[in-house]
């Protein structure tokens, strides 16, 4: 595995991998120094052409701490918002030695583009583009639903996990598709019919359109963010139906088994496709994920490039 | 003009025979021709290839005036020629839009000056391509370009009472409308094929559209041609039409006879087209409905962008792919090899039909004696490799780079004079 650009890009030994590595890191973040000088030397960027705010923040302090030199970009502000092409910025980056760009994209297929071109030789890391993927995302859900469910240990064979709501537009909702049932976990999708993609039947994941039916047998529920514009696009007729349907709130909060847990990528629309009183209870595991994205992502990082020819101590090296 | 003494040649009916063109006409076929002009006849040996009527294109973007650095006339002119073709038909979403006399005329007569295929303009349906009031029809009929075939191509004709009185109004001078069959509501922002990754670009668009257009054109008695057919459910649709005697014609391109959407799984835009790259069942059904007439032509979509409108991510990059030069490989490799179109067949699908439609007079005649010598030799048990950087057109947007191809054009002639010997362009009689 050189780039991490799906969720299909791991094999179940290399998802594993990922999960055992970012519970050793997460000793390290629990510890007095949270720091491991891995990556001293390593230039880590954090191409960020669409607003994000846990992403970029929890792989910037994934890169501290394991020392690298980070540097972020955001379009905005940028030469990307006078209208340069992803080829120069790339290609910029590659003059500066970037050893891994983190790129969250708009467009679906972005991550690819720039790992199949010869723009840059570093290595890429998905951070969510389009309605394609966000790997990193499904590996600190697996992480977090192993350690509640599974003591931290093995795969996640013989748990239930639902997630509910857009799935047609989740980039979240289609890479733990992909993971949650590679690691044996049975994956069942809630959504009214219009937030279903075409060929949904096709993937490795049951389909229900009755919340209600789905909460008693699940271990963990994962709620995705209703987007503003989705309601003006015919997708549901009200907000409020929305909710009434497929809403987590306190009465469904009653059907889940005693140990099951709660989960949002974020960020969450309280009171729509869940209440303050479910984001905020015991159950909830919602803020732990951020804490864990962290620990997933220094373990992806590692795993990437240490191992990986540092170019720039080579090239500095010819030079001395 | 010169006199051609063209031998081994084989008929597409598999029958050799030497031609003899003179004044830009065919004079005499036979084994063995014994006629005056034979003695000061410039002979050419075709080796074997198979003779076919010149291919004729419906379906070209040549973006002169406005985009000349992605195409010109004149290169896609050369394009043309190294393809086999001996016309082609040029879209009207140039810059200004094809709309009037005025740009349709311009494009005509350049064709002309670069001398080395009949370039036919396409006029606009409607002003600016903006789908609100017919543009100019009849004044693009009766100019010295004489357009018969009208399409806003790029965009769909999408208001029904507009693209019926289209279809009325042209019965006047016996033009076609060419729809671009897509239904703009049901595809808003569409990227690829729906079934697919980040996917809305659904079959039903397509077909909603050709299904309304096949009973406007029943209801007022004119004929409609669809445009790049892409769905086995258009294939029924058509089918269905022309069984009831609805006088509809349709076209499929190259690409879409053997390209799937799994191509978009790469990400890679050179597979960005409009319509999208479909199912593995779509493809045979289009070849089906090739084979069975149902669809008429093959025409290319040619439509060159760019280095910088393809190197970007998906949805940033621009529609369509060349085809020029490739077409006719393409064809044998999809619909020939696999057994399923004889030679004769091909003729009729790349030449004789599409010069009917667009009711261009001087193409698509039967190669005899008498027939205007617009000729095409291609050489089937020749393979070669497509290289984006070889092409003739200006631009080198082809899904086919690095494919090897069957059948080779090995001679192209245009009005009695080659364009294209030995595979190789020729200057044509008149300067480029």
């Amino acid at each position: 595995m050189r780039h991490l650009l799906s969720a299909s890009d791991l094999s179940y030994t290399e998802a594993l991998s990922i999960l055992d590595t970012a519970a050793q890191m997460a000793r390290v973040s629990d510890g007095p120094i949270k720091k491991l000088p891995t990556l001293r030397g390593r230039t880590i960027v954090n191409l960020f052409f669409e607003d994000s705010t846990r992403t970029r923040i929890s792989f910037e302090a994934a890169a501290k701490r394991l020392s690298a030199d980070v540097i972020n970009f955001s379009a905005k502000g940028s030469s990307v918002s006078k209208g340069e092409s992803l080829k120069d910025t790339a290609q910029t980056l590659q003059a500066m030695g970037a050893d891994a760009v983190i790129i969250r994209h708009s467009a679906s297929g972005a991550p690819q583009r720039l790992a199949d071109s010869e723009w840059t030789s570093g290595v890429v890391i998905n951070a969510g583009d389009g309605t394609h993927e966000h790997p990193t995302q499904a590996l600190l859900d697996a992480f977090t639903i192993r350690k509640h469910l599974k003591v931290g240990v093995g795969d996640l064979s013989g748990l239930t996990i639902a997630i509910v709501g857009d799935i047609l537009h989740s980039r979240v909702a289609r890479s733990n598709v992909i993971l949650l049932s590679l690691l044996g976990a049975q994956v069942i999708l809630v959504a009214p019919p219009t937030l279903l993609p075409l060929g949904v039947e096709n993937w490795s994941a049951q389909i229900s359109y009755d919340l209600d039916a789905v909460l008693p047998h699940v271990d963990a529920v994962m709620m995705l963010r209703v987007q503003q514009e989705r309601m003006n696009d015919f997708f549901f007729p009200t907000a409020r139906e929305y909710s009434h349907y497929f809403g987590l709130n306190s009465d469904r909060l009653a059907l889940l088994k005693k140990s099951a847990i709660i989960m949002h990528p974020g960020p969450m629309n309280r009171g729509l496709e869940i209440t303050a009183a479910c984001a905020d209870s015991a159950r909830s595991v919602i803020v732990e994920q951020v804490a864990n994205g962290v620990s997933v992502q220094m373990a992806v990082l590692y795993l990437l490039l240490a191992g990986a020819p540092n170019e720039n101590v080579e090239s500095g090296e010819v030079l001395s | 003009m010169t006199k051609y003494l063209l031998e081994g040649a084989t008929l597409p009916d598999g029958a050799k025979c030497q031609i003899l063109i003179s004044g830009g006409v065919i004079v005499a076929m036979e084994e063995s021709i014994l006629h005056p002009d034979v003695s000061s006849a410039r002979r050419i040996d075709l080796g074997g290839a198979i003779a076919l009527p010149g291919l004729v294109d419906l379906h070209t973007h040549l973006r002169e005036p406005g985009r000349e650095d992605s195409e010109t006339v004149a290169s896609g002119s050369r394009s043309a020629a190294v393809g086999g073709f001996t016309a082609v038909s040029a879209m009207a979403n140039t810059f200004p839009v094809a709309d009037t006399a005025g740009v349709v005329e311009q494009v005509f007569r350049l064709g002309q000056a670069a001398g080395l295929c009949d370039v036919f303009p396409i006029g606009a349906v409607t002003q600016g391509l903006a789908g609100k009031a017919l543009a100019e029809l009849g004044a693009m009929a009766d100019s010295e370009a004489r357009v018969r075939i009208f399409s806003d191509d790029g965009n769909c004709v999408f208001d029904p009472m507009v693209m019926r009185r289209a279809l009325e109004y042209v019965k006047k001078f016996d033009g076609v409308i060419a729809q671009h069959a897509q239904d703009p509501s049901l595809t808003v922002d569409a990227q690829m094929n729906e079934g697919s990754v980040s996917s809305k670009w659904p079959s039903v668009a397509e077909e909603a559209i050709i299904a309304r257009d096949v009973l406007l054109a029943d209801h007022v008695g004119s004929r409609v041609h669809i445009c790049h057919l892409t769905t086995a459910g258009g294939v029924d649709i058509v089918r269905w039409a022309k069984a009831r005697g609805i006088q509809v014609t349709a076209e499929v391109t190259p690409h879409h006879l053997l390209l799937t959407d799994e191509c978009a799984n790469s990400f890679d835009p050179i597979y960005k087209v409009n319509p999208p790259l479909r199912a593995e069942s779509d493809v045979m059904a289009l070849r089906e409905g090739l084979a069975d007439g149902t669809i008429d032509i093959v025409a290319t979509d040619h439509a060159p962008h760019p280095a910088e409108s393809k190197e970007c991510e998906w949805s940033a990059a621009a529609f369509g792919m060349i085809g020029l030069e490739t077409a006719l490989s393409i064809v044998q490799l999809a619909m020939v090899d696999t057994g399923l179109l004889s030679w004769s067949q091909v003729a009729d699908r790349m030449s004789h039909a599409p010069a009917r439609i667009g009711r261009y007079a001087d193409h698509g005649q039967p190669i005899a004696i008498g027939s205007t010598a617009n000729l095409t030799f291609v050489n089937p048990s020749l393979a070669w490799r497509v290289d984006r950087d070889l092409v003739l057109s200006r631009s080198k947007n082809t899904p086919f780079h690095g494919m090897e191809l069957p059948g080779k054009v090995i001679a192209t002639f245009f009005r009695g004079e080659p364009t294209v010997l030995d595979s190789i362009l020729v200057r044509g009689p008149r300067a480029i």
